[in-house]
């Protein structure tokens, strides 16, 4: 401190700002908690600013495994029913991106509340809920630049859409949609652990999310436990059905998993959200206990 | 504040977290326009009140209000009128430290010119202008206490709750606190503020509530605790089990007051005045006594002493700083 700081006692401290009284209706309080989630949105956007380079390693870590899988792995790898293999690859990855996303969601709020930041938060005279739909927000923004930047990766090893742009983009929406349900799933974690260093225990929990799909293999290829793991894990239903609707080379298969995928992947993110969301909910209302 | 001039009244709080009972029958009322400590150790409930009178918390039991609103049915009036700076420096590490500020003066819903012009002055105010635009990551610890209070002064609300504002700072981040509380407290905030440390409350309230298992024990200003606790001990270690009666009776005779004894450590401390006079007294009727002693101290009283003194145990959850203190 500059000594010439908190001295100056004379100087009225009291000279509060003016702010417009809390909004009455229940339009003026959706109004409210809309601007309040944006600020909170503003603030992690903020953060990609500050820090790019961890933005950047964050966008080329899954363009790294790409190039692992696609060309180093990817000679020796044979799709069931032919075709190509990076053709083959690139939906699991879109996807696998999405999943991953889950640690940043984890972190940031586990961070919160550990350093006390939601505790500001609640005693300040803001929506509560925009600490949750401001996270939210910037999240699906993050992911869905990290899809954004895993389509050009795609573009440029070879991955094409075949089937028009209509079907891409649902399958892009399917992608978000499973984003969106695992987002509750990382706030609900965070909520629950209150440590970002606990992310070591959610990345154990998501890895074989990942890998034990149909992004790389055909659960065909697996022993028959971990095939039938691999076939009904959530993930492995976007994939089949992004692969289908991208119009991409899938691994067939004929269990009930593998005949609905496109259903799944609507009911999987569904059910999901609707465990995750109504938990979050009560976590965060228990803060108040 | 209400009709009484109250700007914080709690009454008969209670809080428990499954087996603990973190307030039982806590209550408090501070004037407007004063700084009250709350002191205690670990464990006494000190931020659990503060968590309550916040809006962070509900009570299982008992009603409590902050500037005239109940802090439970008119929580988001209360929130308009409350500042928080809670144990740990609660920022956003990345942002830098104006970036924090015209969040959260968003976050209180001023306008974004508003909230730009806010952060300013209040960087300016805490000295914190040059380093406005470095991320919070690089601030020491006052910096970043300073930022806090800050923070919590966005709306220069009328009532200030700081838990344990200088916990984990070293004595010239603690000093810059200290100032800068100092002069919101001239201003005429309410500050409700909690310690562990004597010291602290000396230094800024003006009343200190003396906190023990979840309800306040006792109150006063701070020169009426500290007589009530008495000035500088001297602590006296015999040297065999066996002559520890003969110390104590020593002790009373020499300092004219009655010793706390502690058989298993082999230790009698007892108030003095005249410290340099008692403590040659103390020494010579030893040793005309014949009665040896392993150890003799002069020491400053310290928290615990507040507290085997109002409660008659040792504090049970203490801190190693409090007895470094």
């Amino acid at each position: 401190m500059n000594g010439t700081t908190t001295r100056d006692a004379d100087r009225p401290l009291t000279a509060a700002p003016a702010v417009p009284p809390p909004p009455r209706g229940p339009l003026g309080r959706l109004g409210w908690a809309l601007a309040d989630g944006w600020t909170i949105t503003v603030r992690d956007l903020t953060h990609w600013v500050r820090r790019p380079a961890q933005i950047i390693v964050g966008l080329l870590f899954p363009v790294m495994v790409v190039l692992i899988f696609g060309y180093v792995f990817g000679g020796g790898m044979v799709v069931p029913g032919g075709g190509d293999y990076r053709e083959f690859l690139m939906p699991g990855m879109f996807a696998m991106t999405m999943v991953f996303g889950i640690e940043a969601t984890f972190t940031a709020v586990a961070n919160d509340i550990g350093k006390g930041v939601t505790d500001r938060f609640r005693s300040l005279p803001m929506a509560r809920s925009a600490v949750v739909t401001g996270r939210g927000a910037a999240d699906m923004l993050n992911s869905a630049l990290g899809l954004a930047a895993m389509i050009v990766c795609g573009l440029a090893v070879g991955w094409r859409w075949h089937n028009g742009p209509g079907a891409a983009l649902a399958a892009v929406g399917l992608l978000l949609l499973l984003r969106f349900a695992l987002l509750w799933a990382g706030v609900y974690l965070g909520l629950i652990t209150k440590n970002p260093e606990a992310v070591m225990a959610v990345q154990i929990l998501v890895w074989p999310l990942g890998f034990l799909s149909n992004t790389f293999a055909a659960p065909a290829t697996m022993p028959g436990w971990l095939a039938a793991i691999a076939e009904w894990n959530p993930m492995s239903a976007t994939v089949s059905a992004a692969r289908e609707l991208f119009g991409n080379p899938g691994w067939g298969g004929d269990s009930f998993a593998a005949q609905h995928a496109m259903a799944l992947a609507v009911i999987w993110p569904v059910v999901l959200l609707a465990v995750f969301f109504p938990l979050s909910v009560r976590r965060y209302r228990r803060l108040s206990h | 504040m209400d009709v009484t001039g109250h700007a914080i009244i709690a009454e008969g709080l209670r809080k428990r977290y499954g087996d603990t009972e973190a307030l039982a029958g806590f209550d408090l009322a501070v004037p407007a326009g004063t700084v009250c400590g709350l002191l205690g150790p670990n464990g006494a409930g000190k931020t659990t009140a503060v968590r309550i009178l916040t809006t962070l918390v509900r009570p299982d039991a008992g009603r409590a209000e902050v500037a005239g609103f109940d802090v439970v049915r008119r929580a988001d009036q209360a929130r308009y009128r409350i500042g928080l700076v809670g144990q740990h420096a609660a920022l956003d590490e990345v942002l830098s430290g104006r970036q924090n500020l015209v969040m959260f003066g968003r976050l209180h819903h001023l306008g974004p010119a508003a909230a730009r012009r806010r952060a300013e002055e209040l960087l300016e105010r805490f000295g914190l202008a040059g380093t406005g635009g470095k991320p919070v990551k690089q601030y020491s610890g006052g910096m970043r206490r300073r930022l806090d209070l800050a923070v919590g002064l966005i709306l220069s609300p009328p009532v200030l709750f700081l838990d344990e504002p200088t916990t984990g700072l070293d004595p010239r981040g603690r000093e810059e606190v200290w100032e800068a509380v100092g002069t919101l407290a001239a201003s005429g905030t309410t500050v409700l503020l909690t310690t562990q440390y004597l010291e602290e409350a000396d230094r800024l309230a003006g009343q200190v509530c003396v906190v023990d298992a979840g309800r306040v024990i006792a109150e006063g200003t701070p020169a009426e605790l500290k007589a009530a606790i008495g000035g500088d001990r001297i602590d006296i270690v015999a040297a065999e089990a066996a002559g520890v009666p003969a110390v104590a009776a020593l002790a009373v005779r020499v300092a004219g007051a009655e010793p706390d004894t502690d058989a298993a450590a082999r230790r009698v401390s007892v108030p003095v005045r005249d410290r340099v006079a008692a403590l040659t007294d103390l020494v010579r009727a030893l040793d005309e006594a014949g009665v040896q002693a392993e150890d003799i101290v002069l020491r400053r009283p310290t928290l615990d002493d507040v507290f085997l003194h109002l409660t008659g145990h040792h504090q049970t959850r203490s801190t190693t700083r409090t007895e470094a203190a």
